[in-house]
């Protein structure tokens, strides 16, 4: 978890080895619109020692459900303007259909379970995500 | 006994601080402390009826025990990730 940039090449680095013969990447960005509002920004709140331990086991989960699979979870925290990286994920294992899964796997859990929050600025107000009408 | 309360996000700005100490009956539960934090801030009553509790840093459920010294943490319906 990071308030700086992420790098989706370090996030590769962190998974590449002798027995990978595949690398899924998935990178999430701050859109410009939701619901048919002009987002400005986006701001990320985490719990860092419980998002982190979370997705330290999402990781876990991947590697124990797709042998051979290694699978790296980078988040960034604060205020992260529009096209910018929130999240990056990069799943590596021996072969491409196992790469993909974990990588998709990886993202959902995240989306489920991760104590993340994000609120939307728009131009007259911001607002959590997640809390309905 | 004590325990020291965590409010995130949408909770915090609901119940106007970042953490309490709260003094509680001993042998609660978290279906019971969430009823009683639930009273504690009236105002904060519709965000807080839509968190989960975690309990020392793991999602806890109704029927848990919440032990003497907990951290407990309000947790908000989550948004990690994006698209």
């Amino acid at each position: 978890m990071s308030d700086e940039p992420l790098s989706l090449d370090a996030a590769i680095a962190s998974v590449r080895g002798p027995g990978a013969g595949a690398i899924a990447t998935f990178v999430g960005l701050v859109r410009d619109r939701t619901r048919g509002r002009r987002v400005v920004e986006l701001e990320y709140e985490a719990f860092g020692p419980m998002a982190l331990a979370q997705m330290e086991s999402i990781a876990g989960e991947c590697e124990s459900r797709w042998p051979g699979a290694r699978v790296a979870i980078h988040h960034r925290v604060g205020l992260l303007r529009v096209g910018e990286t929130a999240v990056s994920i990069a799943a590596a294992a021996p072969h491409r259909a196992e790469a993909f899964a974990a990588c998709r796997h990886a993202i959902e859990r995240l989306k489920e379970e991760v104590a993340i929050w994000k609120r939307e600025r728009f131009e007259d107000g911001a607002e959590w995500v997640g809390l309905g009408p | 006994m004590e325990i020291r309360v965590l409010y995130f996000a949408a909770a915090r700005e609901a119940v106007g601080v970042g953490d309490e100490t709260v003094e509680v009956p001993d042998g609660l539960d978290v279906a019971a402390l969430m009823r009683l934090l639930a009273e504690r801030h009236p105002g904060a009553g519709r965000v807080l009826g839509r968190c989960r509790l975690a309990v020392d840093r793991a999602l806890a459920n109704p029927s848990d025990p919440v032990p003497a010294g907990a951290e407990v943490a309000l947790i908000p319906p989550v948004s990690g990730g994006s698209a």
